[in-house]
């Protein structure tokens, strides 16, 4: 096994996880606070990424689409939340599913309308396209460096607002206890659109930057939702720190499993029974990962609720 | 006059009248088409290329195939096996086609052969060409004018093994075509197998992929990687750096006009094989390529040829039929024959009704525009059939 394998997996299971973690935040304040299961967090996701590849490619420049994509995305989550969402908060969990996965098959028929059915291009920016050279003899591509650099500062940034502000308190707050929250004086309204907004752009931000690695299509987000809920539920619903440690965890066991699992498989059974289980295994593993944390911790790592 | 002979007359009589009214009524009604292709997900850019190519010969004929007028009935199947065979049921049962054509996958092929075959409605390939109907479960409505899974992927071994190449490392989705390609691929390349990896059809981060390639060291990498996923990892493989240390070679498939259009330079110098090419020279293909960046603005892929041959060879067969289409005999002849000027040049079947055809190696450069495409270097295998016709037993 050699050293610079190890660490190239870990820095892509740092780069996903760091992805993950922008989706599951706004998913876990979402669920903790209004207690509220979002399925279309993944079309906010979707809307985002198809927002920032269509401004990219008008303007020719990714920064201003990035930057404008996020925007747009933040106005369509607040929109949706004004509008649709902040009806379905006094529902049970049930109604919240039906209603949110139709408003998800909406979004992609919406934007399979809009944008027809074929994926769109976006590309990294030129100065990031090529690799750096980070020791002798491994060079990683300076665009996951760089998703890894933009991730670590949206969660720092997250973490000073949650903690050390007001908004943040009354956020941690509303997760603990809801009622109490709101009897001492959150205007609970105002509070979840703005939630609701900063989740959007998290999510905008996820999208922009995994569409280079991946291609922006219809129903992109589905896949990457499940992870995501997978996310919240091992880090505490409703705690930042759970999803960033979460994220983190999900990350590198999917990346270790996706690459080692069939290394050792090769070997044992050859190529292509390998790549059959492999992919298999290693999302089991990740359920595993789960079921393991539930066992022994059943609020996950971080619980909120009191 | 007996009695019975007059009988007898009056029969035939009757049976021509109605001959006589069907053949009316034939060339009255359309010729349908039931173009069943992958219009959404990471392989649209193939099927949109397919039925862009195959519209395009219709267009070309004023609207008709084989002097009769052309309803061509255009059908998704979302690169999934179950919408593929549930669409294709619907062609055939509800619309009554005469031809199905379109499929670009191979899983999805499989799928939508059986409700095809069953209903005795001819299909003609304008992509997928897996090794089961090639061998074993060869089928007398199955028709590839387009090549059998393995040929490019021969053809770019050979070429692999002529310049030189020790270590090689292969990359294919899980999937039936991914395992003939590299079955064809070692076919022809006796070198050292460096890994050997099959990928998730719908995959499109190859992280852990390259992780592995800097690990392995080749000194080439082969991938088969149709539309969105070749583009995905071309672009990664740039991006990691690997392109200075090992040789991209891939077949016509994952070095086209649609991997090219989406990767740009970083692509110039990869080496590919395909039965087509836009800069070969014979009269079809020349009207072929100037009538298609006239009609759509963009250079012709080879999908773009496969479904323009698929049109010509259908008309070919309503044509010399003379629009019988319902003498499924006649129709077969018809189509073994292949009397149609295709844009590869020469084009035969074989006993299997897969193509004998040529190979050509093909290098992506810029050309006198600037553009960057493909340049058609050399014949790489000269009038090839596929491996498996000997194992198939086609049914008279």
């Amino acid at each position: 096994m050699n050293g610079i394998l190890i660490l190239e997996q870990m820095l892509n299971g740092l780069q996903f996880g760091l992805m993950l973690f922008l989706l599951a935040a706004g998913l876990t304040l979402v669920f903790g606070i209004m207690d509220m299961i979002n399925l279309a967090h993944g079309s906010l996701y979707m809307v985002g990424a198809y927002l920032i590849a269509t401004i990219s490619a008008a303007t020719g420049s990714f920064w201003w689409g990035l930057g404008l994509g996020i925007v747009g995305a933040a106005v369509f989550g607040m929109l949706l939340e004004l509008t649709i969402l902040r009806r379905l908060y006094q529902r049970d969990h049930v109604s919240q599913v039906l209603g949110t996965f139709a408003i998800l098959l909406m979004c992609n028929e919406g934007v399979r309308l809009i944008w027809g059915s074929q994926p769109l291009s976006l590309n990294p920016p030129a100065s990031l396209a090529g690799p750096v050279e980070l020791m002798a003899g491994f060079s990683y591509p300076a665009y996951r460096l760089f998703i890894i650099g933009v991730g670590l500062v949206v969660a720092g940034l997250l973490y000073v607002l949650i903690v050390h502000t007001r908004v943040g308190m009354q956020v941690r707050a509303g997760a603990s206890n809801r009622e109490m929250a709101m009897a001492m004086g959150t205007n609970v309204r105002t509070l979840f659109t703005a939630v609701f907004g900063v989740g959007a752009a998290l999510c905008a931000v996820a999208g922009g930057m995994m569409g280079p690695l991946l291609a922006v299509q219809v129903g992109m987000g589905e896949s990457i939702l499940i992870l995501a809920f997978v996310v919240i539920v091992i880090g505490g619903i409703g705690s930042i720190r759970g999803a960033l440690l979460g994220a983190l965890l999900v990350g590198v066991v999917d990346t270790a499993g996706r690459t080692l699992i069939p290394l050792f498989l090769n070997a044992a059974v050859g190529p292509q029974a390998a790549s059959n289980a492999g992919p298999a295994l290693a999302s089991i593993l990740i359920y595993i990962l789960m079921a393991g944390v539930l066992f022994f911790k059943p609020r996950g790592l971080f619980p909120t609720h009191g | 006059m007996t009695k019975q002979t007059t009988f007898f007359k009056t029969l035939l009589a009757t049976a021509a009248a109605v001959t006589a009214l069907t053949a009316a009524a034939q060339s009255n009604e359309p010729v349908k088409v039931g173009m069943l292709s992958t219009l959404s997900g990471p392989g649209a850019g193939l099927g949109i290329d397919i039925r862009d190519g195959f519209a395009l010969a219709v267009k070309l004929g004023g609207g008709k195939l084989g002097g009769r007028t052309a309803e061509v009935i255009v059908a998704d199947d979302q690169a999934s096996p179950d919408v593929g065979r549930q669409t294709a049921d619907r062609l055939v049962k509800r619309d009554k086609v005469d031809f199905m054509t379109g499929v670009v996958f191979s899983n999805v092929m499989l799928a939508v052969g059986a409700p095809t075959f069953q209903s005795k409605t001819f299909y003609v390939s304008a992509n997928a060409g897996p090794s089961q109907y090639a061998g074993e479960q060869c089928n007398p409505y199955f028709f590839s004018a387009s090549w059998q899974n393995d040929n490019l992927h021969e053809a770019v071994g050979k070429t692999v093994a002529d310049k030189g190449f020790k270590r090689v490392a292969l990359i294919a989705p899980n999937y039936p075509a991914g395992k003939d390609a590299l079955t064809g691929f070692k076919r022809f390349y006796k070198g050292e197998v460096a890994s050997e990896t099959y990928t998730q059809l719908n995959q499109l981060d190859y992280g852990a992929e390259l992780s592995q390639l800097r690990a392995t060291k080749p000194d080439a990498v082969y991938i088969f990687l149709p539309g969105g996923l070749g583009i995905n990892f071309i672009k990664q493989f740039v991006g990691a750096g690997l392109s200075k240390d090992m040789t991209l070679f891939g077949p016509g498939f994952s070095a086209d006009e649609d991997v090219i259009k989406a990767v740009g330079e970083p692509m110039l110098g990869m080496f590919n094989t395909s039965q087509w090419a836009h800069d070969l020279d014979n009269a079809a293909n020349k009207k072929f390529v100037a009538e298609f960046e006239k009609e759509y603005g963009r250079l012709p892929s080879l999908y773009a040829a496969q479904g323009y041959d698929a049109a010509k060879l259908i008309d070919a067969a309503v044509r010399d039929t003379k629009g019988k289409l319902d003498d499924k005999a006649a129709v077969r002849k018809a189509l073994e024959a292949a009397k149609f000027d295709s844009v590869r040049g020469a084009f035969k079947f074989n006993t299997n009704h897969f193509p004998i055809q040529d190979y050509y190696l093909r290098v992506i450069t810029k050309n006198g525009k600037g553009q960057v495409t493909n340049r058609t270097l050399g014949t790489v295998l000269k009038g090839h059939a596929d491996a498996y016709a000997g194992s198939c037993k086609m049914p008279s």
